[in-house]
């Protein structure tokens, strides 16, 4: 924890560009969307917030490119695929400080949930076992399925995380606020897991 | 309702807990008397009414004069002690302990009828929780519902034996006990038979009420639904000292 807090009160001082605004990126991973959504939540604090941040990639955008220099990213959902956890390090690499929103970045949350069971035994049941029609196992075009679901942070270094399935807008505001103006975040204070 | 008049033969004594200069009954622990004064530890095996098991390690202490840390539900008090309920090392101690009960099972908050109402999530809050550090085990654990009104869902018991505790010295009926060990321990009614199938069993559902966790649900209930009520535990347990 120590070595993480050191990292993001490292990280923060650079978080804010003499040109101005705060570089931020978001990204879905396997999620439900409902972290962006909570995002989207933040209503009309999204207009004061867009003076003080630029977002460069996310769903929210149509930039396809994840640029080269990031200020803070923030990741949604667990890594499930080979695509998951290729994007979650060009993440960390892009990224002067990386956040895990949401319990399935946080903890695996409800994507882990297969993770007792044999991935061939996952495959079947979702592509044989409850299919009647076309039955098959998807393999092109699509990403390989991990054995294990993992957190972001069994995959990268995280230096922020955010609970909550999903946190509420105000905790990302509060959050994102911290971040911005170059507090160090307690998330547990405002948010948990399940919250 | 008639509550214990201390024996004559119980002496008082005086101690000082994070600073505080207080006095309990020397038939007292630690955790009770902080329990009275409001003096915040964590734990998650003991609960007022229960025998002691000591077995969660939440409430550890430090003692001055002491070179390891004691369990404030396991620990009298003596005159002149000296205890620090809350320090650095004890810190690392409980969020590491927190982290390795959610680890070691499958607790999903986000789909548990105890989520909002769960002493383990509590726990994770007040110990800053936001994450585990370790590896997840991700081992599989039974779920049995075979009991008409209740369901036991190994997956999310921490393994407290408060429901073990409950059933043998509150309601009489010992319909629970563990089997196993290390992380293959469990939760058993009568002799690992299914809960429906129990003959021990009253159907009272003391064991639901005190089980911390999700584990112990009734049936029928949805994410965030179960809603357990303690205060039964000490009138009773009052009552059946008396006796």
């Amino acid at each position: 924890m120590t070595a993480q807090a050191e990292a993001a009160t490292a990280t923060q001082a650079s978080t804010q560009p003499a040109a101005g605004k705060v570089k931020v990126a978001t990204i879905w991973l396997d999620g439900c969307s409902g972290c962006h959504m909570s995002f989207l939540d933040m209503d009309e604090r999204l207009v004061e917030l867009a003076e003080k941040i630029e977002i460069v990639y996310s769903p929210f955008v149509d930039a396809k490119t994840l640029p080269s220099q990031v200020d803070v990213g923030i990741i949604e959902g667990s890594i499930s695929n080979e695509e998951d956890e290729h994007k979650a390090r060009l993440f960390r690499d892009r990224c002067k400080l990386l956040v895990s929103l949401g319990d399935c970045a946080v903890n695996g949350n409800v994507p882990a949930m297969r993770n007792p069971f044999k991935l061939e035994t996952v495959y079947e049941r979702a592509y044989l076992e409850n299919v009647n029609v076309n039955q098959q196992i998807p393999t092109d075009g699509v990403p390989a399925l991990l054995k294990t679901v993992r957190p972001v942070h069994g995959v990268v270094d995280v230096d922020v995380f955010i609970p909550g399935c999903p946190p509420s807008a105000d905790t990302i505001h509060t959050i994102l606020s911290d971040l911005i103006e170059g507090r160090t975040p307690e998330p547990i204070k405002v948010t948990r897991f399940g919250a | 309702m008639p509550i214990n008049a201390p024996p004559p033969s119980v002496r008082v004594v005086t101690l000082r807990i994070d600073g505080l200069d207080l006095s309990a009954r020397e038939d007292e622990t630690i955790i009770e008397v902080c329990r009275e004064n409001k003096i915040p530890i964590p734990s998650l095996c003991w609960m007022d009414g229960l025998s002691v098991v000591g077995a969660c390690r939440l409430c550890m202490v430090e003692v001055t004069g002491q070179n390891r840390l004691l369990a404030a539900c396991a620990t009298r008090v003596a005159e002149g002690m000296e205890v620090t309920t809350d320090s650095e090392k004890l810190r690392r101690y409980r969020r590491t302990l927190v982290e390795l009960l959610f680890a070691e099972r499958n607790h999903v908050c986000s789909v548990c009828v105890s989520n909002g109402h769960c002493e383990l999530q509590w726990l994770a809050e007040a110990c800053g929780v936001d994450h585990v550090r370790m590896p997840y085990r991700n081992a599989g654990y039974g779920v049995d519902s075979s009991h008409e009104m209740f369901r036991v869902d190994h997956n999310r018991c921490v393994l407290c034996t408060r429901c073990v505790r409950v059933c043998d010295e509150i309601e009489g009926a010992h319909t629970w006990d563990l089997m196993g060990r290390g992380s293959d321990c469990q939760v058993i009614t009568d002799l690992a038979r299914p809960w429906g199938e129990s003959d021990t069993c009253t159907s009272c559902g003391k064991c639901v009420q005190v089980c911390p966790t999700g584990a112990l649900v009734k049936q029928g209930t949805s994410v965030g639904e179960m809603v357990k009520d303690q205060h039964f535990l000490p009138i009773l347990a009052r009552r059946r000292s008396t006796r």
